[in-house]
């Protein structure tokens, strides 16, 4: 169910606000076009080649439907160039954002598309070991490619099944022009953190915008505190299960947490973040730790956002980690033309690919370092260098971790925990018996 | 009862019996076939399903793989939910205030609108148009109208009374200000019911009433109400019925999370979407239609007892 995911950053701001509910609405009637659409596919475009033959047709299944704004635009410009380059026809499959992600285990068992846009890291690991989609490894290397995407891109067998795409970091945002008026400067450990949110307070200014209604944007912080406070190789064996979730090391993630509290905006829990990034557009906040989709809830700030990554808060395991999640594409097992999909996403991984989805809309930041960055704002410019510059990548808690217990288990956990911060020890050993019966 | 013969009361099996012999072969091929086809329709489409849903909720499955793949762990699942599920309790507590407040309050709203309305007072038709044009909205579009006055930081209420109320957000609160957004959209419908019980009721009922000097209020309690007694049943059914499959308007607030846990909330959590716990969401499921078992086993008793008299 983690649906409203970061994700959300390719909507349009004017529909975010609706998105919710509307969504909601149509999606039974987007599943069900989606479906008949995918089958009809397949019996009229005869493209079953057998998996020997690359030049029939290509079949690719997009998260995003048509009229979701720029993340539509650039997924169906980049599979327009493909089939202009090589002359094989793409048959696309355009789905709802949601709705795609939320069918994804039916999507894949039954008749896929032969490319589909997916996610890098945990999520794309269960289903290599699962045997859902195909070993790409022979794609790799792609020239461009960082080191840190290829290991994204690495199942737990050693090979690669995965093609980024794009990504975009979790970082503190700011509104420049209010960090001048006041005079305050980017925080680089837990003392200058705790020296500005006092100044913040002082000028009557919530230091952190917080919201956490639709239960995912509140793992971004506990991510973020994981990370700094035990480390990213500690964060990412509990993401795995190989931790214990009431273990002194959580405990005190949440133990900071608590202390963080009374720093953040009140009542996370009936905000959604697209009225958190309003309260800091308002100056009512200071500071909002969240992906670089801010800028969609916000648009007329663009120009006046900044950001700084996470203050160090323990100077032995530093500062160099951060969410950063990658999507990108797979190829499905059970898609038709394997070869065919494999040209494909041989292509998609280029620079010319993230080019020519770039080409006239709001651009992503390309995965590949030999993309065009000419277009870029001054923010996505800000966080290729933060990205690049990171020691540890991870893809955020509900991609790194096993989808039904983001969503059962630690969902209505920190949500509890926001609620009352006082039974840490509470919702800790709930989450720690939970986990033991999910993770067999 | 048909049976123009039966003087007394036969019993009810010769009589069937009996009208079976007179029927000719097409009418008993016509009857067979009108019997034959729902049942088939009943045992695909609910029994089977429920049944497999009991199976599934003593296994593990992800969804993915075939059958095989199931991990058959007895009544795991159930023991899961009773001991270390934390929203299984609160869920089953909310769906029970749900149905009681469904009961006292929209339900007597309705009643009484519908009585006054019933009057032909000046612009009744407006009113009944107004109070009636909720229901036609979907509860997700009900959830979302409302989120327009509850959002705390930007809400109408929080607007106007210049307070700081997290209506959605707030575990203690949450439940009632959903249970309100509910009500807007319920009491319309027992309205409408109601209303076309009224009118369905002879006049001259009332006017015998008045003539032997009964109050207005008596002749409603006393003759008007007894007399809608097959409304009451329909309007009894369908308030139990909304707030058991209660899902809609908290999935669009949050998705049945924190003060907001349903018990259909939960099943959809753990079914639908990524999460796939089947065998998880299986139990929850089973819990779902035992309690429902409960009240319809209550409900076919009444109405059982209603046609022996």
């Amino acid at each position: 169910m983690n649906q409203p995911r970061p994700g959300y950053q390719q909507i349009p701001a004017s529909v975010l606000g609706m998105a919710a509910s509307r969504r909601n609405v149509l999606r039974g009637g987007l599943l069900t076009g989606a479906l008949l659409g995918s089958s009809t596919f397949l019996a009229a475009c005869g493209g079953d080649s057998g998996g020997g033959d690359a030049s029939g047709a290509v079949k690719f299944g997009m998260n995003e439907a048509s009229g979701a704004g720029p993340a539509f635009d650039r997924l169906a410009q980049m599979a327009e160039a493909y089939a202009k380059k090589s002359g094989v026809k793409v048959d696309r499959n355009e789905v709802d954002h949601n709705t795609f992600q939320e069918n994804i285990n039916t999507y894949l068992q039954g008749n896929p598309d032969d490319v589909f846009t997916w996610f890098a890291g945990f999520r794309m690991n269960e289903f290599a070991e699962k045997g859902l989609i195909s070993d790409v490894s022979d794609v790799w290397p792609i020239d461009g490619m960082a080191d840190s995407f290829k290991t994204a891109a690495t199942a737990s067998d050693g090979k690669q099944y995965f093609v980024p795409k794009d990504y975009y970091p979790w970082a503190v945002f700011y509104k420049k022009s209010v960090f001048e008026k006041f005079g305050y400067v980017p925080p680089t450990d837990l003392a200058e953190l705790m020296t500005l949110t006092k100044k913040m307070q002082g000028d009557d200014i919530t230091p952190f915008a917080f919201a956490d209604k639709d239960g995912w944007p509140a793992m971004g912080t506990f991510d973020i505190l994981n990370m700094r406070i035990n480390g990213f190789d500690f964060h990412m064996s509990l993401m795995a299960g190989d931790e214990e979730w009431d273990s002194a090391e959580v405990k005190q993630v949440f133990e900071t947490w608590a202390s963080l509290l009374p720093v953040h905006q009140a009542d996370p829990l009936g905000r959604t973040w697209q009225e958190a990034a309003t309260s800091m557009s308002k100056g009512e906040c200071g500071m909002y730790l969240l992906g670089t989709f801010v800028v969609d809830a916000i648009p007329d700030d663009e120009d006046d956002l900044d950001f700084f990554t996470f203050p160090e808060l323990d100077s032995s395991i530093g500062a160099t980690a951060l969410d950063a999640p990658i999507d990108g594409f797979c190829l499905s097992v059970a898609g038709k033309n394997q070869a065919g999909g494999k040209e494909m996403l041989k292509y998609l991984g280029t620079a010319e690919a993230a080019d020519a989805g770039n080409k006239g809309t709001t651009p992503f930041i390309a995965a590949n370092s030999n993309a065009t960055t000419s277009g870029y704002s001054a923010l996505q410019t800000k966080s290729a260098e933060v990205v690049g510059a990171a020691e540890n990548i991870a893809q955020f808690l509900d991609r790194d971790t096993r989808a039904d217990f983001a969503t059962t288990v630690i969902i209505p956990s920190i949500q509890k925990f926001l609620d009352d911060p006082s039974d840490i020890d509470g919702v800790t050993k709930s989450i720690q018996e939970q986990k033991e019966s999910i993770f067999v | 009862m048909a049976a123009p013969s039966a003087k007394t009361k036969p019993p009810l099996g010769t009589a069937a019996k009996s009208r079976n012999r007179r029927l000719p072969p097409r009418d008993r091929a016509v009857v067979i076939a009108m019997v034959a086809v729902p049942t088939l329709f009943v045992v695909v489409l609910v029994w089977v399903p429920a049944i497999l849903s009991m199976v599934l909720s003593f296994g593990a499955w992800n969804g993915i793989g075939d059958l095989d793949q199931i991990t058959w762990i007895g009544t795991k699942n159930y023991e899961d939910i009773v001991q270390i599920y934390p929203p299984f309790w609160p869920a089953i507590q909310h769906n029970l205030i749900w149905l009681l407040f469904l009961f006292l309050g929209p339900t007597l709203l309705g009643m009484l609108l519908a009585v006054i309305l019933d009057r032909n007072m000046r612009g009744g038709r407006f009113y009944q148009t107004a109070f009636y044009m909720p229901v036609v909205l979907s509860l997700a579009l009900v959830g979302f109208i409302w989120q327009l006055f509850y959002s705390r930081d930007q809400g109408l209420i929080n607007q106007v009374f210049n307070s700081e109320v997290d209506w959605y957000g707030d575990s203690s609160v949450n439940l009632w200000a959903v249970l309100v957004a509910t009500a807007w959209r319920h009491t319309g419908y027992v309205m409408l019911i109601y209303l076309a019980g009224l009118k369905g009721v002879d006049s001259s009922l009332r006017e015998a009433a008045a003539m032997d000097g009964a109050s207005e209020r008596q002749t409603f309690f006393r003759v008007v109400f007894p007399v809608m007694r097959p409304i009451n049943m329909i309007v009894l059914v369908i308030v139990v019925i909304e707030s058991l499959r209660a899902f809609d308007l908290v999935w669009v607030v949050n998705r049945g999370t924190n003060g907001l846990e349903l018990i259909g909330a939960l099943v959809a959590q753990n079914v639908v979407g990524e999460a796939s716990r089947y065998g998880f969401g299986s139990a929850l499921a089973v819990i779902m239609m035992l309690i429902s078992t409960v009240f319809i086993a209550i409900y076919l008793r009444i109405v059982f007892k209603e046609e022996r008299r």
